[in-house]
């Protein structure tokens, strides 16, 4: 059943041809050094095909640790791509509703207010007016001094804040902010930002 | 050995760089967290190597930090890359130079899905016509903008006012060059030297005098991890990731860093600081730690221009003592001033980490 929802996503096609379960994916991997996460074993899970087997791991904080490195792409002996596979169980875990059973999956909503709720306010994925050292720290006291003075900052570098036309930290014009939000309301993006703003309140 | 054969070997690790006519795609890192870097980019084009390249307003977000951290579908993506490559058709234009590393791997990988799965380009094309009405057409040259300047580096060398050598010494200094996982390891073969030899960079620092160091972490992510950063509990990765690198190239003495890719540029800049502060360890021998740069950056200094309108004071990293060891003529007491010379007071020094 999970194996078939898997193969709707073409990132599963991709990531998964035949592993040969060597273990090089996970040796390369900044995640399975930090935490306690293994490629090679997600490989195995998803090709061995045992629904109970994918259904857990869909429910757990393992398929949130990947860091989209994409290093195991270049290193697998077999053309497998483990990030990708982990791509495909995410979609289908937030389809599913399972990553609200994992505090990591959970974080999804936190990630849909700091950078979805961004793109959309401003058609740009970070923006220098919504980042404070509160939840930055390691930005430090140079980023508190360019947010006391960015505009005589940015006039300095020869950037147009805010300003219409092109150039660095322009304002996007509305025609074309409201191209990018057809765009995520025709794709499932905006379905997708509804749904975990409900279900993280719930 | 036969010198053909090592051609042909070679061949694989190169790549088409278009040579005029660009259309520039904004990096929405960089313009955040390097606001002097792309204006620096332009003007390399524009003044030194007397290229056209068009600056769209028109362009958003590509939408690669929010599809690596899986919270929006990857048609929306997809649909997203399609409109840029619409606007760079209506421009008039065929050669594609984004500047983020991340959006260089998304405009790559988004080509290559429609490739082997053509239904996901059917898709997108419905998807952008009902959304905007637009069509589009794949650019003809995609390549970083990091290997723009790699392609002009002789040029630059010629007209360079300074070198990546110590003034004092003669030596060449010590480069770290930090080349973003997605410029070559999703796509090696769209990457200078693949991702086994990547000489997008070092390349300009041998070109400019500079000697690039081989430590054994040379290669590792420098931690970003896209959800692994943004949320704070997860932060650490990160700087795990980071303190990594910076343990495995202390011991060559490094006198800065370089990277193509902005976040890495930030990350490894920023995490020095964190670093510091935390366990009050530095990398360098004078608690200043390692100055980290952009490309841009770095062909700036080379060019001569002015490092405070490069936007050299945004990094929490001094980069005064690499300015000093080039020899680089520049006032110190502009850095923290306005354009019109007026003070802007001084950020507060952290408690470790030294700074200027
Ligand atoms: S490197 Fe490839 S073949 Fe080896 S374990 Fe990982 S996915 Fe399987
Ligand atoms: S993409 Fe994920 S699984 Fe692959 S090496 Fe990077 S962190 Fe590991």
């Amino acid at each position: 059943m999970f194996t078939d929802k898997l193969k709707q996503d073409v990132r599963f096609i991709e990531g998964l041809k035949a592993c040969i379960n060597c273990g090089t994916c996970t040796a390369i991997c900044p995640a399975a050094q930090f935490y306690n996460y293994d490629p090679r074993q997600i490989a195995d899970t998803v090709q061995n095909g045992n629904d109970t087997e994918i259904e857990q791991l869909l429910k757990s904080d393992t398929i949130w640790y990947c860091g989209e490195c994409l290093s195991c792409k270049t290193r697998c002996p077999r053309d497998n791509t483990p990030g990708y596979i982990v791509q495909a169980l995410r979609s289908l875990s937030i389809k599913e509703g399972y990553y609200l059973l994992s505090e990591k999956g959970r974080q999804q909503l936190e990630i849909k207010r700091r950078v979805g709720d961004i793109m959309l306010k401003y058609g740009y994925c970070v923006y220098v007016d919504e980042i404070e050292t509160g939840y930055h720290p390691e930005q430090g006291p140079i980023w508190d001094w360019y947010r006391a003075n960015t505009e005589s900052i940015l006039k300095k570098l020869g950037a147009n804040y805010k300003g219409s036309g092109a150039g660095t930290l322009r304002k996007i014009d509305k025609a074309d902010m409201d191209e990018l939000h057809k765009i995520f309301e025709e794709t499932g993006a905006m379905e997708q930002f509804k749904k975990l703003e409900e279900e993280g309140h719930e | 050995m036969n010198d053909a054969g090592k051609k042909r070997y070679w061949k694989e690790y190169q790549k088409n760089i278009a040579n005029d006519d660009y259309y520039y795609a904004r990096s929405c890192i960089r313009q955040n967290f390097f606001p002097g870097s792309e204006e620096t980019f332009l003007k390399i084009l524009r003044e030194t190597l007397g290229k056209n390249v068009f600056d769209d307003p028109h362009q958003t977000t590509c939408t690669g930090i929010a599809y690596h951290s899986s919270i929006v579908p990857q048609q929306t993506t997809m649909t997203v890359v399609a409109r840029q490559f619409s606007l760079m058709n209506e421009a008039g234009y065929k050669n594609f130079i984004p500047s983020c590393v991340t959006s260089f791997g998304i405009y790559s990988e988004m080509m290559e899905t429609w490739g082997h799965f053509p239904e996901t380009m059917e898709k997108t094309k419905e998807h952008l016509k009902a959304a905007t009405g637009r069509d589009f057409k794949l650019p003809e040259n995609i390549v970083h903008t990091s290997d723009i300047i790699y392609k002009f580096r002789n040029i630059i060398a010629a007209k360079a006012k300074y070198k990546l050598i110590n003034k004092a010494t003669g030596k060449p200094l010590n480069v770290v060059d930090h080349i973003g996982c997605h410029y070559a390891k999703i796509f090696p073969e769209k990457g200078l030297g693949g991702a086994e030899y990547p000489v997008v960079l070092s390349g300009m620092i041998e070109t400019w005098g500079g000697k690039v160091v081989d430590y054994p972490e040379r290669r590792h992510c420098c931690g970003f991890g896209f959800r692994q950063y943004i949320v704070k509990e997860n932060r650490g990765y990160s700087l795990s990731n980071s303190k990594k690198k910076f343990d495995s190239m202390e011991p060559y003495k490094p006198d800065f860093i370089v990277a193509n890719c902005p976040g890495c540029s930030y990350f490894m800049d920023r995490w020095q600081y964190t670093i510091a502060e935390m366990e009050g360890k530095t990398y360098d021998e004078n608690g200043y730690g390692i100055p980290v740069l952009t490309y841009e950056e770095m062909a700036g200094l080379v060019l001569g221009f002015d490092p405070w309108k490069m936007g050299m004071q945004l990094h929490q990293v001094s980069v005064e003592p690499l300015l000093d060891k080039m020899g680089i003529v520049y006032a110190p007491a502009d850095k923290y001033k306005d354009v019109n010379g007026k003070d802007l007071g001084k950020p507060l020094q952290p408690n470790n980490l030294k700074c200027y």
